[in-house]
């Protein structure tokens, strides 16, 4: 039994119903309270979480995602029910530390992970457009590597405990989240008042569509990364069948909520700088190539016990910190009495970009098996 | 025979490595792999090529055979 749902599951019918049940919830969530074109980001919600617990001070980004802590137990709820759960680490832990930093220094640049990406054109921001090219193109960089011979090398099986440890952690911010402690009187934890932070839908709906998505991509490998990097790999499209699933269920769903507005200026917490929107795709799609995996599937992998994956997702946290601290995040357009102020990008952010793309160069060019 | 020993590795050195092996054109391969995950992707990409995979599984690792 337990077998068949396997292999159900690992089928293009299976990738395509995780694909259609994202594209269905991650709307449905924007429509319950989520920010606009926001009903799933895993960079954003990440960047929240990071402000929530203090490591960045920009107050309207702050709020601790049920989504992402769902989607790290419903991984770990699947692999548990089918035996999957796995305690490993120890593949270059430091590496993919840095990769992770720089993957998130990239996708807030845009304003967005690829599940965002995909979410912004489902809702009619031409400049998702920019980012998915720019993620295609980091991507297409790492394939090149991974030919080559790229390889950071293998993980080991480990100590039980350790495969709980990112686990655990979810289960700690859930409790900050619902008793919501308050550390000294101006500190942590930091709720938005303001802004996308703000915006949230209700904690127990958030948190078990994290759960069904974890458990459904635990099960099918969800990967938007590995969806076009198997593309350009090998002409693979079992993942990316996914993938295009998500986009159009998503644009349906969003034409019946009437949630769709077309255009490039003033959209949602989202930029129109075309450059750096490419740029900052392009190394944070390199650096997903070089970890293996794109941001959700990185917390999908920390539930079923990979320690390196963990390690990766605290780099994204800890990149999200840098990122708002030193102004490096793309800052989105607004509309100010009617006038529309295009957002951008600042000098710090541009060399943060070009500092991140050389780093993920470096490690493609030293981190390889010789023949 | 010809052994990819893949434990340990991420996603996607398993299925490069055995599509390396496979291009080699010596056959039977056996591919070592330790995730359900390899072994998925793995079976794929070989079954797409048109060569025939044969699992087993060895405590909670699995031994995939390849052949024509």
């Amino acid at each position: 039994m337990s077998e068949k749902i396997t292999t159900f599951f690992a089928s293009r019918r299976g990738i395509v119903l995780a694909g259609v049940v994202i594209g269905v919830l991650a709307p449905l969530l924007q429509r319950l309270g989520n920010p606009p074109n926001m009903g799933i980001c895993v960079a954003c919600f990440e960047r929240d979480i990071a402000g929530a617990l203090g490591l960045h001070r920009a107050a309207v980004v702050q709020y601790i995602r049920p989504e992402i802590i769902g989607f790290v137990l419903g991984s770990l709820v699947a692999a548990l029910l089918f035996r999957e759960f796995k305690a490993r680490a120890g593949s270059a832990p430091i590496v993919r530390f840095v990769l992770g930093v720089f993957a998130m220094i990239g996708a807030l640049a845009f304003l967005g992970c690829p599940w965002r990406a995909l979410l912004r054109l489902a809702g009619g921001d031409l400049n998702a457009i920019l980012g998915l090219a720019g993620l295609a193109t980091g991507i297409a960089i790492g394939v090149q590597f991974l030919k080559s011979g790229y390889d950071l090398g293998r993980s080991y099986r480990t100590y039980t405990a350790v495969g709980w440890i990112m686990p655990l952690l979810m289960v700690g911010l859930l409790l900050l989240l619902v008793f919501r402690p308050q550390f000294s009187p101006d500190g942590p934890i930091f709720f938005s008042k303001s802004g996308p932070g703000s915006l949230h839908a209700p904690l127990l709906i958030s948190l078990s569509v994290g759960m069904i998505i974890g458990f459904l991509a635990q099960r099918t490998r969800f990967c938007t990364m590995g969806a076009m990097r198997d593309v350009i790999l090998m002409g693979d499209t079992h993942l990316i069948s996914g993938v295009g699933a998500l986009l159009a269920i998503a644009v349906v769903t969003n034409l019946l909520l009437g949630q769709i507005r077309v255009g490039f200026i003033a959209q949602p917490v989202a930029h129109s700088n075309h450059l750096w929107n490419f740029l900052g795709m392009t190394l944070a799609g390199l650096a997903f190539a070089l970890a293996g995996g794109c941001p959700g599937r990185q917390l999908f992998l920390a539930g079923e016990g990979d320690g390196d994956a963990a390690v990766f997702v605290l780099g994204m946290i800890v990149g999200a910190g840098f990122s708002h601290n030193f102004a490096l995040a793309g800052r989105p357009d607004t509309v100010v009495e009617g006038a529309v102020k295009v957002g951008g990008f600042s000098t710090a952010g541009m060399a943060a970009i070009v500092l991140g793309l050389v780093v993920c160069l470096a490690i493609g060019f030293t981190m390889r098996q010789s023949e | 025979m010809k052994v990819v020993d893949a434990r340990g590795l991420s996603c996607p050195q398993p299925v490069i490595l055995t599509r390396n092996a496979l291009q080699t054109g010596e056959l039977p391969i056996e591919v070592l792999v330790d995730t359900v995950t390899s072994r998925e992707n793995v079976r794929r990409m070989a079954e797409k090529s048109g060569f025939q995979v044969h699992i087993e599984a060895v405590g909670d690792e699995f031994k995939l055979t390849i052949t024509k």
